[in-house]
């Protein structure tokens, strides 16, 4: 039987209050606040986040494919799952392939990582989500919208989650869109999208699907399933003769908010990370038709417990300054440089194709002579001077300290000041790095850090990607 | 190994005035400096026999020296070594005189920084990985990054730290007061220093040397030919001169400390030895040192041997490195008050060693001094590059 043996989950630590919104607008105060990502992430960087804690205590060589699911991937032409696949540090022969352009193509991906692995394409195969979408400001997209990730891991062994049902409808109508080179989301009259889009289709599939797996409403544990607001997803929970009390998994509007692509699977691993052997989840997903699956826990959920999740990234937030700040991060808004400052260069694409591994993957290497750690990878070791006698080392999951640091003010940078340090790798090695998301009157020298995808900048329309340190999270 | 010692004499040198100089491009410092030298040491630039220009941010190549002065087809070496460009063009210079290649040489460093448009010093250090993703770590957050160690490692809170840096501050700028050349001539306190904004936490302002505009220039010759130029009886000799290039080690090994500098202190070890310096405290009369950062001079002192580590603090606030203490440091005002263009500094530091031991330093004259080194440093702390003069007279 086919189904999901892990799971893993991203939110960026930073949060905007819904009030902070409202009162920009003069509007009546709204309860909850929604997830931003910070100024130097992507639905890449998140992925790579999800996935590293999806893969968490797993051999990361087992991975045959790998799939990204977003309607805001970092480039127009040039696959995302290629770039999430080496920086989680997988295999390269392996398949990799994105899915975009639909709220549903994080659960349109599940189903092609379930054929993979029935057609034998994969043992192992990995979806992603993630998406960074962007309301107008003063638009109730604006209020509701929030960032995140969700990766499953699928296979035909020690799988945690059996899939018994599955329908789909596919659906032309256009409710929500964004066109080519708009930043923002459409839509249509409110009324028309979730009477005759959302309501509508979503209770026809997933109807079906439980005709076909002989079940009723009744039947279901908890139900995982995609809403743009509390108040359609309140709605839907009627409309399926759903227990809004007992049987209804949060739907994070409140603490996250809609996260577009992610959204269904986040709610999936929020799900799968409190229930229990025997548990019937209905997950259902909307966006150009419906995707809906019912899945049955099995005893080896009690196995994948220790994974940060949706749960695990909740605990550890900050709240942005102000409404400002979440403009900048957005680019809703030019800003003046706190200093004048040379532009960013192009990142030379030989260059970093050469040094992928020391870059994408954060790897150093041990000296096999005299076993000293270093990064980045070397020819001649720093100690002993030999030459070529290496072997590689991940320090992408690793923790490390900080062994000094500075913080610079006239940087020009998007975080002011911009803080700098010598961090030290725990079993060996240091880098220089810069520390984001973080709190200046926190940090401190042997201050713990682990390590985290950002995108550094973008020059010459080439996205570089590197590792910056993050003080630990909870 | 035969060394440098008393092989090699300066025999004439020129400076021209530090700071921002909207009035003057590369060639027109070059012609303030190196008229000055050729003044100073009786000759004329169709003497010169062969050539060495630092310049670490400019055009390559040595043709803007022979453009600037109108060389006549003489080989001009450009040399580059980061922040220790001047001292190691005049290193290259001294190799050939020692070596009998040519009798009468010039050396010259300058930099222009006031044409850019940017906030302070572009570029920092070698990127361990050169493909834009080390983050920026312009100097001062790289001389930072040891200011903030040096207080964890000696138990110092960072208030503590600052203000004994801002003793060195305050130092340099009354010695620069003094100099005529200088791009900054007043006197700070203590207080203006410690109160001073912010650039790359711990350090503020005052902290910084500035950005700046300069040159200076050396005429070198053998000691016999010194014989017949103006400045017979007191040119200078070079005593000693270390230069050591750092391999990244404080970038790779996680046991680098911070708090030392090793190419500070290699460079002076071969520099001593050549010198025969044993004991540099005593034996040395006043020092120009590299204080781009306060913080780099409190731990010059200490690679450098003139004090214990851990004790540069407690040192330069009794007095012992003021212009009238045993080892006056930086009595010229130091790079806080000329400011730092490049290829120009170490030259500039040998310029006052020069007027010192000459009795020329007017105010700022120490009595008989008899030895003067000058340290000049370059990279980040984890990889620099660095060079240690020692210069005297003959006896």
């Amino acid at each position: 039987m086919v189904g999901i043996t892990s799971y893993g989950g991203y939110i960026p630590l930073w949060r905007l209050p819904k009030e902070n919104i409202a009162r920009e607008w003069g509007q009546p105060p709204v309860p909850g606040e929604k997830a931003v990502a910070s100024f130097d992430e992507d639905s890449i960087t998140m992925s790579v986040a999800a996935a590293i804690d999806c893969l968490d205590g797993l051999n990361r060589d087992q991975i045959d494919a790998l799939f990204f699911a977003s309607t805001t991937p970092p480039y127009a032409e040039k696959q995302a799952a290629s770039v999430v696949a080496i920086c989680a540090d997988l295999r390269t022969d392996m398949l990799t392939a994105d899915y975009g352009n639909s709220l549903r193509a994080g659960t349109i991906a599940m189903r092609a990582a379930v054929d993979a692995v029935k057609a034998g394409t994969a043992k192992r195969a990995m979806v992603t989500a993630a998406d960074m979408r962007i309301g107008t400001p003063r638009s109730t997209f604006e209020q509701n919208l929030g960032d995140g990730a969700a990766a499953l891991l699928f296979g035909d062994t020690d799988v945690i989650a059996e899939i018994e049902g599955y329908h789909t409808i596919s659906s032309s109508i256009i409710d929500v869109w964004r066109a080519e080179g708009e930043t923002k989301l459409s839509s249509w009259e409110e009324r028309f999208v979730s009477e005759e889009g959302y309501l509508k289709v979503v209770r026809e599939a997933v109807s079906a699907c439980l005709d076909k797996c002989g079940l009723a409403p009744k039947d279901i544990s908890k139900a995982a399933y995609y809403a743009s607001d509390p108040r359609r997803h309140g709605q839907m929970a009627r409309a399926l003769g759903l227990d809004a009390k007992a049987q209804i998994q949060d739907p994070l509007f409140g603490t996250v908010g809609c996260t577009g692509t992610a959204h269904a699977m986040m709610l999936l691993v929020a799900t799968l990370e409190e229930a229990k052997p025997g548990d019937r989840i209905l997950v259902a997903n909307y966006g150009d038709g419906v995707d809906a699956y019912v899945l049955r826990v099995t005893e080896q959920i009690e196995k994948v417990r220790d994974r940060r999740g949706i749960r695990g990234h909740l605990q550890a937030k900050r709240a942005l300054p102000d409404y400002a700040t979440y403009m900048q991060w957005r680019d809703l808004v030019e800003v003046q440089p706190t200093a004048n400052r040379p532009p960013m260069l192009s990142p030379s694409a030989s260059a970093l194709q050469r040094e992928r591994d020391s870059i994408l993957r954060f790897h150093g290497v041990k000296c096999r002579s005299c076993g000293t750690v270093q990064y980045p990878k070397q020819r001649i070791c720093t100690k002993c001077r030999s030459k070529d006698d290496f072997e590689d080392v991940t320090i992408s999951d690793k923790k490390g300290k900080v062994f000094t640091y500075s913080m610079d003010y006239i940087a020009g940078s998007t975080d002011v000041p911009l803080v700098i340090a010598i961090v030290n790798f725990d079993g060996g090695g240091r880098a220089l790095l810069e520390l984001t998301d973080r709190d200046i009157n926190e940090v401190k020298i042997d201050m713990p850090v682990e390590f985290s995808l950002r995108r550094l900048y973008t020059a010459g329309g080439i996205h570089n990607y590197f590792w910056k340190a993050i003080p630990l999270r909870a | 190994m035969p060394g440098m010692k008393d092989r090699v004499a300066i025999i004439g040198m020129g400076c021209s005035k530090f700071g921002e100089r909207w009035d003057a491009g590369r060639a027109d410092l070059l012609v303030e400096s190196c008229s000055e030298a050729f003044e100073d040491a009786g000759v004329g630039s169709e003497d010169i026999q062969a050539a060495w220009l630092g310049v670490q941010n400019g055009p390559i190549s040595g043709q803007i020296l022979a453009m600037a002065l109108k060389l006549d087809y003489i080989p001009i070496s450009r040399v580059e070594n980061f922040c220790a460009t001047g001292t190691d063009a005049l290193r290259n210079a001294c190799f050939a005189v020692a070596a009998g290649a040519y009798d009468l040489v010039l050396v010259a460093g300058v930099e222009k920084l006031k044409d850019s448009p940017f906030t302070g010093l572009v570029g920092g250090g070698p990127a361990m990985i050169d493909t834009g993703v080390t983050p920026p770590v312009p100097p001062p957050v790289q001389f930072a990054l040891a200011a903030t160690r040096y207080a964890y490692h000696y138990g110092m809170t960072i208030d503590e730290l600052k203000r004994g840096l801002a003793r060195i501050s305050v130092k340099n700028h009354h010695n620069g007061a003094m100099n005529p050349k200088a791009h900054f001539q007043r006197e700070i306190t203590l207080e203006q220093v410690l109160n001073a904004p912010l650039v790359a936490w711990p350090l503020g302002l005052f902290d910084c040397c500035g950005v700046s505009d300069g040159s200076a220039a050396a005429i070198i010759a053998t000691p016999e030919l010194a014989k017949n130029f103006k400045h017979k009886d007191d040119y200078l000799l070079v005593k000693g001169i270390g230069l050591a290039i750092g391999h990244g080690e404080g970038m790779l090994e996680d046991d680098f400390g911070f708090v030392s500098f090793p190419e500070s202190v290699r460079a002076a070890q071969v520099a001593y030895e050549e010198a025969g310096i044993k004991e540099p405290f005593k034996e040395i009369d006043h020092a120009e040192v590299h204080d781009c950062f306060s913080i780099t001079e409190n731990i010059i002192y200490e690679d450098l041997g003139f004090c214990p580590r851990g004790k540069g603090k407690e040192y330069v606030e009794s007095g012992v490195f003021d212009l009238d203490g045993e080892l006056a440091v930086n009595p010229d005002g130091g790079l806080k008050c000329f400011g730092h263009p490049i290829g120009a500094s170490g030259i500039r530091m040998i310029y006052e060693v020069y007027l010192q031991l000459q009795g020329r330093a007017g105010p700022r004259q120490r009595k008989n001094p008899t030895i003067g080194l000058t340290h000049n440093l370059g990279g980040r702390p984890g990889s620099f590059s660095c060079a240690v003069g020692i210069f005297g007279q003959k006896n």
